[in-house]
């Protein structure tokens, strides 16, 4: 088993090279196929389990192989590994923002910069989303959730606990039928 | 020290509301740090939102540049584990029990129930980015038609082929900095 040193290393690497997103195949490649700390169905049962729970999903999955490998201190070694180097990145880039961002180059290419993040966004919704837009049900519960959200502002615990149990309750699992 | 306590109140809270990724807390957390708290406006709020698809790691560590414009040093640690550590404490408790969970039929009615839900808070979110980022009242219809263009071009190309976001992002800029110089 490995030691949080070796567990920060091989996230703090994933932290550093995952330009662009798409973490969760960057930490399969790594934990199930190149280090083989994880089995295919131990790591989709992470995933699972961190889709299900609030948070990011790969900061989630991080904290459950972390543990795995190494118990707590394998869960922050992770979680550290994966977060630390894009926040060091962000912070150079914010300083380099705040110092330049009244220069009308930099501002003219950070509009376009946050122009296409906006794009990226919208595709990554459209496209999680495809199977929601075609049913009926699904998409009045799109529609309705946007509506409120962002044009009356409702807050999220408003959506999260009074109109998420309602779709809930619609999707509840159905009876076992008499006589089987 | 008032806004520190601020700070910490509502990333915590975004943290545990944070359900479906990321991406569907995008609209409260505009809200929240733009209109209710004025700790970036929200043309900052689009460009450190945009800078943090650009960096690598998780996409939501752009908390981190709002904590810091909101109150420096500390308010960046302040909100970086306000943010990462309540739903990672949530996640590590819930992993030791989750196999009892593992069988219940409701578990599958939470996630169906929810995805059109997380669907229409990231819309949300598309919103609450773009209405500075692509349709801002506050510039020329032309500045807007160049932006917008940026925006669904992007989502185009990203539809029809594989290519790595970040390079598109820097695309983006570059076709910002040269269309949008000027206006």
């Amino acid at each position: 088993m490995p030691d949080a040193s070796e567990i920060f290393r091989v996230f703090a690497k994933i932290g550093v090279t995952s330009f662009g997103g798409g973490l969760v195949a960057y930490l399969r490649d790594a934990l199930v196929t190149d280090k083989k700390w994880m089995d295919e169905e131990e790591f989709l049962a992470a995933l699972e389990i961190g889709q299900t729970l609030p948070g990011l999903n790969s900061v989630n999955v991080a904290i459950i192989a972390g543990r795995k490998l190494a118990g707590p201190q394998g869960a922050v070694a992770a979680a550290l590994g994966l977060i630390l180097p894009g926040v060091l990145l962000l912070l150079v880039l914010g300083i380099l923002y705040d110092r330049f961002r009244h220069n009308p180059n930099v501002a003219a290419a950070l509009a376009g910069v946050a122009a296409a993040a906006v794009g990226l966004l919208l595709q990554v919704t459209l496209k999680i989303g495809a199977k929601q837009f075609l049913k009926l049900r699904d998409l009045c519960f799109v529609l309705g959730t946007f509506y409120l959200v962002a044009f009356h502002h409702v807050s999220l615990p408003v959506v999260l606990f009074l109109v998420a149990p309602i779709a809930i309750i619609l999707c509840r699992p159905s009876k076992p039928k008499p006589n089987t | 020290m008032k806004d520190l306590v601020k700070i910490l109140n509502v990333f915590c809270l975004l943290s545990l509301l944070a359900v479906g990724g990321g991406s569907a807390v995008l609209p409260q957390m505009e809200h929240e740090t733009v209109a209710l708290n004025h700790w970036v406006t929200g043309d900052q709020f689009a460009t450190i939102y945009s800078l943090g698809q650009m960096a690598p790691g998780p996409n939501m560590s752009m908390v981190a540049l709002i904590g810091w414009q909101a109150a420096g040093a500390a308010g960046l640690i302040i909100a970086l584990v306000a943010f990462y550590l309540p739903s990672s404490f949530l996640t590590y408790g819930c992993s030791f029990i989750w196999d009892h969970f593992k069988e219940n039929p409701w578990r599958a009615s939470v996630q169906r129930g929810m995805a059109p839900i997380t669907i229409g808070l990231m819309l949300a979110g598309v919103h609450a980015v773009g209405k500075t980022a692509c349709i801002n009242p506050s510039h020329s219809v032309h500045f807007n038609t160049i932006t917008c263009t940026i925006a669904l071009a992007v989502t185009g190309i990203l539809f029809a082929k594989h290519i790595n976001p970040a390079l598109l992002m820097l695309l983006g800029g570059l076709a910002g900095w040269f269309l949008l110089r000027g206006h």
